[in-house]
């Protein structure tokens, strides 16, 4: 974990393929869907200029694509084309079209009516006067369009990296779930320069004087192909499985590097995020891929989790963590707490997640739901002998056990209770509870080990993945080193874990990582 | 050679042009002349097909111009735009072969048109690179012209082709105008609201007002026999001056004294216009011109002798 004091040069130098291919990808990209904007919006524009009763409607839709969020545009594009370039192309273009369109269409009708006519007059076909007259008039209009396109293209195109599509998106995306800094600025200086650079290389194409325009603007169309052939389309498909990792677990020991290396799983991987992936591998676009295992979306798509039979993936069971000093002011605390002790396992927390991420059910009523089902629940006793305030990071999962400590609390405790959900990641939740902002919340042992304490190789590997090793690990170093107690763990295990569509790990019969690794192997 | 037969234009309820008939011979130099929007541009354009008649029938040569493609029927006849309309993207030499190109001339002959050309219209052969924005009003309107002329088309067609010019900057290419060689072999029909450019330049005149001819004549016929007041009034101001511009030295010939020939520094024809007669004493500082008939009959007179004849014309005119 030397990552925090590498200088961002030293990364970029010891990542240097990566941040190549990286750049060349999100180059070709940028240009592929720029080159196929013009095809398609310099004629439609031009048309439009013909047919004036179409121009409302031509620029109105262009106008409406350009407003829905990429996010979501890609969205779209995964049941239509499915992951990977097609569809980061379709979106991208589709961003760059309206800008085309418009020059296009307000450079030619503002050229001098006169001309226009001179051009007829002197026995121009509606061609010669387009070519000779109309567009070389309209350039400039036209390349300041282009220019724009290619700045949004340029920037939308680090979203490519969501669907598998490469760019310095994989640089960004990556380093903000991994949390590191030199990954993210490794991916955005570029990204950032070379919108700078084309920009400004463009604004000098388009005041070049008329004359020079003329060689410069031939050459367009040959420097767009150039461009756009530094885009090796990163195949989606290939391979008998396809995997699709986040960002982040590409990067992380316990996640490919260890697959590689424990495992000596060789997969067709290509780089997703987590806001498509389970979608992707439920409309078949992806076979293998690595979630968390309490995930509702697994139920939601159809998913099962390959047993670890190697361990490498620590465990991740959670458990409160609460400041001693909290336990020692609200006697009642701990005991209550400790009612959801063992109470939910993998499954049943699969499924409360499912119910909020899915069928979008409040945490609210969810946590009340289950603890009505294991009569848990009682009313509130509206105590005001003093306040414990509770902390949740900003996932669904964590919404939910919150709600139901609270719950827990107002009925068997005189406590009144405070709750201040959605404080981001582990890092500003532990600082919140380490700086007396709140006195408990619930925290997952990988996380405590690995992030938090921040332990070495070797502490790791001595732990050997065992849950209760761990776990005790984690609770002495916090106790001894912050002064915080981990209470007893709620039961379920929020790991790492493969997943593949339970209809396929059936047929192919795959339960486990190394049955998944002797499948790739057969033949 | 030009024969137009009941054309009409309406821009919906507008009547732009109102059942116009009119005949240009072979040579001729028609004027369109009228007030602004009284369809000059109208009538012209419809001639070269930038505008399709509402009815009507328009024959060059004898050919109905409305069967033709309108492509070929433009790249025979030169068209110069009431604002020139030059390509701002293309050179001085560019912009004139831009017809040349069309009908696919080889190169040795496009560039010695060109320079031709150049040369007749007295512009100087270091702006075949210039920019029309690098020109004067006067240069660009020469240049319109040679782009027009360039592939000695033998029909021309001139929207207000001065129409953008100081006074002293059209008169002078009023008189290139007429001395152009190339201008002197053309049908041109030319559109105008400045009467003094129109009886200068004009061999006949078209008098429009709302979309109608009011009157079809020579400059003589227009100022000496009117058809109603509205032509009369329309000449009144400077009438003068347009007298002697309407007029040539062969209409007043009975008029002018029998002389024995003595040498004079000047020597006119009898089909030069009075205007440029009365214009030739000044320039020459000469006391008598000579002016030979087609029969080598020549008489020889002063100034007095030349306006007495004129006022004993006019006097005759008044009394038919
Ligand atoms: N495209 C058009 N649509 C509608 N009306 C038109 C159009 N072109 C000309 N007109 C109308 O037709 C009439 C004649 O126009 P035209 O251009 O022929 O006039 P003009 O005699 O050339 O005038 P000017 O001396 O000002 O150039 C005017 O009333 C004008 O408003
Ligand atoms: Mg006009």
């Amino acid at each position: 974990m030397n990552e925090q004091q590498q200088t961002l040069w030293g990364f970029m130098a010891q990542q240097s393929d990566k941040l190549l291919t990286q750049t060349l990808q999100h180059i070709g990209l940028t240009f592929i869907s720029l080159f196929i904007a013009v095809l398609i919006g310099l004629p439609l524009g031009i048309f439009i200029t013909r047919k004036k009763q179409f121009s409302g409607t031509v620029l109105g839709i262009a106008g409406v694509l350009q407003t829905i969020p990429s996010i979501a545009l890609l969205g779209f594009m995964i049941p239509l084309l499915g992951i990977g370039a097609k569809p980061a192309i379709v979106a991208l273009l589709l961003y760059a079209l309206l800008p085309i369109i418009r020059n296009t269409y307000t450079g030619i009708t503002g050229v001098d009516s006169a001309v226009k006519e001179a051009a007829v007059a002197m026995g121009m076909n509606k061609w010669q006067v387009l070519f000779k007259a109309e567009l070389p008039l309209a350039m400039p209009v036209i390349l300041a369009g282009i220019r724009t396109a290619t700045v949004i293209n340029v920037g939308v195109a680090t979203l490519a990296s969501y669907i598998a599509a490469g760019g310095l998106g994989e640089f960004i995306f990556g380093g903000i779930s991994l949390n590191n800094t030199n990954m993210i600025l490794a991916g955005a200086i570029p990204a950032a320069l070379l919108a700078i650079l084309f920009d400004f290389l463009l604004s000098r194409l388009q005041h070049l004087n008329l004359k020079k325009l003329k060689t410069a603007v031939a050459a367009l169309p040959l420097l767009l192909i150039i461009m756009s052939s530094f885009y090796f389309i990163p195949s989606a498909y290939g391979g008998k499985l396809t995997a699709g990792f986040t960002p982040e677990f590409m990067g992380r020991q316990d996640g490919n590097l260890g697959l590689q290396s424990k495992y000596g799983l060789k997969i067709h991987t290509i780089v997703i995020s987590d806001a498509v992936m389970y979608k992707a591998a439920y409309e078949k676009q992806l076979d293998v891929i690595s979630g968390y295992s309490t995930d509702g979306r697994l139920k939601a798509y159809g998913l099962i989790v390959l047993q670890d039979d190697k361990g490498i993936f620590p465990p991740y069971y959670a458990a409160p963590v609460v400041r001693e000093d909290a336990l020692n002011k609200f006697p009642e605390l701990e005991k209550t707490l400790n009612m959801l002790s063992g109470k939910i396992n993998d499954s049943v927390m699969t499924d409360l997640n499912y119910r909020t991420d899915y069928l979008h059910q409040s945490p609210e009523r969810v946590a009340k739901d289950f603890l009505l089902a294991h009569t848990l629940w009682q009313p509130e006793r509206n105590g005001k002998v003093g306040v414990v305030r509770i902390g949740s990071k900003i996932f669904g999962e964590q919404y939910i056990l919150a709600e139901m400590y609270a719950m827990l609390i107002k009925g068997y405790t005189d406590y009144d209770v405070a709750t201040k959900t959605g404080l981001g990641g582990t890092k500003i939740c532990f600082d919140a509870l380490t700086n007396n902002q709140i006195d408990f919340y619930p925290e997952y042992t990988g996380t405590g080990l690995l992030a938090i304490l921040q332990s070495s190789k070797k502490t790791v590997d001595s732990l050997g993945g065992d849950k209760n090793k761990i776990y005790n690990y984690v609770k002495n170093v916090f106790k001894a080193k912050y002064n915080i107690k981990w209470l007893q763990p709620i039961g379920f295990n929020n790991a790492y874990a493969l997943m593949m569509r339970q209809k396929q790990a059936k047929d192919l019969g795959v339960k486990t990582i190394s049955n998944l690794k002797q499948y790739l192997e057969s033949k | 050679m030009i024969k137009v037969e009941d054309l009409s234009k309406s821009f919906g309820k507008i009547k732009a042009v109102d059942h116009i008939s009119f005949q240009v011979k072979e040579r001729e130099n028609l004027i369109l002349l009228g007030t602004s929007g009284c369809g000059k541009t109208t009538t012209l354009k419809m001639l070269n097909r930038l505008i399709e008649p509402t009815s009507g029938k328009i024959f060059i040569n004898g050919e109905n111009i409305l069967m033709q493609p309108p492509e070929i029927l433009r790249r025979g006849i030169g068209y110069v735009l009431q604002n020139n309309g030059l390509f701002p993207h293309y050179t001085v030499a560019e912009n004139i072969a831009i017809v040349p190109q069309l009908l696919r001339w080889d190169r040795k002959r496009i560039e010695n048109r060109v320079s031709e050309l150049l040369e007749k219209l007295h512009l100087d052969t270091t702006y075949l690179n210039a920019y029309p924005n690098e020109l004067s009003g006067g240069q660009q309107q020469r240049v319109g012209l040679a782009r027009a002329l360039v592939a000695d088309p033998p029909v021309l067609l001139m929207d207000e082709p001065f129409g953008a010019l100081d006074n002293v900057t059209r008169s002078k290419i009023h008189a290139e105008f007429k001395a152009l060689d190339e201008l002197k072999r053309k049908t041109i029909i030319m559109v105008t609201h400045d009467v003094q450019e129109a009886f200068e330049l004009g061999d006949r005149i078209c008098l429009m007002d709302k979309g109608r001819i009011i009157q079809n004549g020579t400059p003589a016929e227009l100022l000496f026999n009117p058809v109603n007041s509205f032509v009369k009034d329309f000449l009144k101001e400077q009438r003068l001056q347009l007298e002697f511009k309407a007029l040539h030295l062969i209409d007043i010939w009975d008029w002018l004294p029998t002389s024995k020939k003595r040498e004079t520094k000047l020597n006119l024809m009898s089909d030069t216009g009075l205007w440029e007669s009365l214009e030739g004493f000044k320039f020459t500082n000469s006391e008598e011109i000579s002016i030979s008939h087609q029969n080598n009959e020549i008489k020889t007179v002063g100034f007095e002798q030349l306006m007495a004849a004129f006022y004993q014309y006019k006097k005759q005119q008044t009394h038919e």
